[in-house]
């Protein structure tokens, strides 16, 4: 045969003509076929069973808590002190708190009021965040400098510090809690999301924006925060999950809401000065509720980061 | 080096006197006028403008700024209304025994972590990993106070080895240390959860390195490895993060030492709080934030120490 036929070049991996690339397939079977970016996230992150077991928990709560007094109708207004402390009974499947309220449906109130703070607070915190990080990020410089030694000087207040002093200068009512620990959350994502930015705007696709003519908005807001929606997302999770302890911490020490509202947390401030009567039900149900709904957040925070973590895809 | 300390330093100066503005401007978004906290409801006008201008709350807020930044330097923190003392006072009393507590609390959670961090690695994905990364994570999502309630009802309660609130004065911490075994264990746990997880990952992070692989293609063995080469290696950035943990730690303190009654900074924190004693408040949150910002200092200068490729950065 002369050397230009075509099944003797390139080892024979020429198209052949009136059938192109079809014919091309290697032989050792079908290659590792990924799909989109998220699928493979997707895939990673549903392969941790820890991270389902999170998911299944969070889902749990929530439907306990939200739809749970649909189900198991308790009085949670009217403080009943003539049946307080009583212990877990066909009634009250698990007793009665100092002041005489059901301690299931406690729980259940607790966790609308824990579910919404947390939820609210982890939103308010990664938006202001965000914008403040890309914008810093973005902007580089000076004003860069400037907006990142106010985040340092902020962060060097710790979280539990910034919040007692907030707490105790501004009333406690639900919104207030709210705000307030947005208002100190917000730093990490700014962080987090400045240095993403500082390494994404050096990205040619961002250039060509530039190039194009695409003013600082459209780069900020159409290119460099969806790409850092995955740090995002992860940090939101874990955001979550601090706000709900924070909550609890709070209302423990008696900076949080007031009766009849509830939170997990206020439930345990009482609980203290019955452990040793053993009064069990006022104690562990709402410990062991925080500590389920924050391990599931933490779960799923760490089962995100590691899906998107590049590296790890490489083992 | 030079370079990197001075760089350094000016940041933590910068970052100091924010956090300076930042305290002096949640002096002043406190509720009411603090004359008026003084006098009481009833003063006359004439006794507020007086008092007023004694304590020099009608100048300009940049002078106000000036002189109380000025007290600063002279550690002078405030005087504190409800206690009736100067708040330099009453923190100079309680900041050791919170000193104490978390400097053992510190000591106890970093000689356990790094060892349980290094089990974790090496035995990466195995049933003993799972384990030690469930009670981590257990112990990480616990708030400290229920922590704390807990090792009282077990080991205080139904055990009676402890007791349960911690000693009181200021020479029977060490008389009665089995008082502080419980206070210092709750601070503990919490931050050995956080440091074995981040010893963990950092040792993983270093194991899937080439200087790994080559060291054992070299045929060095496998022990060897492991603590001359990886661990170094590691310990690096776990060193700065327990550094930046130190203010978590902080925050920690507060929440146990209200549950022991421990009569530390963190309690008087917690205290003033309550009775709206907003000079305290403010006194302790500014000793904390220097304390933090040093803390972070210490952690990026021993980082780059240690790691010389930082100091060009």
């Amino acid at each position: 045969m002369s050397a230009l036929d075509p099944s003797q070049v390139a080892g024979g991996l020429v198209p052949e003509p009136g059938i192109g690339t079809a014919g091309m397939l290697p032989e050792g079977g079908e290659a590792f076929h990924s799909g989109s970016a998220w699928r493979m996230i997707a895939a990673v992150f549903l392969e941790n069973r820890l991270a389902i077991v999170g998911l299944g928990m969070i889902i749990f709560v929530t439907l306990f808590s939200f739809i749970g007094p649909f189900i198991y109708h308790t009085q949670q207004v009217f403080a009943s002190p003539n049946i307080a402390n009583q212990a877990p009974s066909a009634a009250h499947l698990l007793g009665t708190d100092a002041l005489g309220y059901d301690v299931l449906g406690r729980l259940m109130l607790g966790g609308q009021s824990s579910l919404e703070i947390g939820f609210a607070a982890a939103l308010i915190a990664v938006g202001i965040g965000v914008i403040w990080g890309a914008a810093s990020g973005l902007a580089g410089g000076v004003i860069d400098s400037i907006m990142m030694r106010i985040v340092d000087a902020m962060l060097a207040i710790p979280f539990l510090f910034a919040l007692i002093v907030l707490g105790a200068i501004f009333n406690t009512s639900i919104p207030e809690l709210i705000i307030v620990i947005g208002l100190v959350a917000w730093l990490v994502p700014a962080r987090l999301v400045r240095g993403e930015t500082l390494s994404l705007r050096v990205r040619e696709y961002v250039q060509a924006v530039r190039v194009m003519g695409g003013g600082s908005r459209r780069v900020l807001f159409r290119h460099i925060i969806p790409n850092t929606v995955g740090t995002i997302v992860v940090n939101a999770t874990f955001q979550v999950a601090d706000a709900i302890i924070a909550v609890a911490t709070l209302s423990y020490l008696g900076l949080g809401v007031s009766a009849p509202a509830t939170n997990w947390g206020g439930e345990l401030n009482t609980g203290l000065n019955y452990i040793f009567d053993g009064y069990w039900w006022t104690i562990y149900p709402a410990g062991v509720a925080i500590v389920l709904t924050v391990v599931a957040f933490n779960f799923v925070g760490d089962a995100m980061r590691d899906a998107l973590e590049v590296r790890l895809q490489r083992r | 080096m030079i370079g990197f300390l001075v760089r350094r330093v000016g940041q933590a100066v910068i970052v100091l006197i924010g956090v300076t503005i930042i305290t002096f401007i949640l002096l002043h978004l406190l509720p009411g006028n603090p004359i008026r906290a003084i006098l009481g409801i009833r003063a006359s006008q004439q006794q507020v403008e007086q008092l007023t201008k004694q304590y020099g709350f009608n100048q300009p807020l940049w002078i106000q700024y000036g002189v109380w930044v000025n007290q600063l330097l002279h550690l002078n923190l405030g005087y504190s209304y409800k206690q009736n003392e100067l708040v330099t006072t009453v923190l100079a009393q309680r900041i050791p025994k919170t000193l104490f507590l978390v400097g053992s609390s510190l000591v106890v959670a970093i000689a356990l972590a790094i060892p349980l961090g290094i089990l974790q690695s090496v035995r990466r994905n195995r049933p003993d990993d799972y384990v030690l990364t469930g009670f981590s994570f257990i112990f990480y999502s616990m708030p400290t106070f229920w922590l704390g309630l807990l090792l009282i009802i077990f080991f205080s309660g139904d055990l009676g080895w402890f007791p349960s609130a911690a000693p009181q004065d200021q020479l029977s911490v060490f008389s009665q240390l089995n008082g502080m075994v419980l206070p210092i264990a709750t601070l503990s746990l919490v931050t050995l959860a956080l440091f074995s997880r981040y010893m963990r990952s950092s040792m993983l992070e270093q194991s899937i390195q080439d200087y790994v692989r080559t060291a054992r293609a070299k045929g060095v063995s496998g022990r060897v490895v492991l603590f001359k080469h990886i661990l170094r290696n590691a310990l690096i950035p776990v060193i700065t993060l327990i550094g930046l943990s130190l203010g978590g730690i902080l925050s920690g303190a507060v929440v146990t030492e209200s549950v022991f009654n421990y009569p530390g900074m963190g309690l008087a924190f917690y205290q003033a709080a309550e009775a709206d004693d907003f000079p305290m408040l403010l006194g302790v949150v500014v000793v904390v934030a220097v304390a933090t910002v040093i803390g972070n200092l210490v952690a990026d200068i021993l980082y780059a120490v240690v790691d010389p490729r930082i100091r060009y950065t």
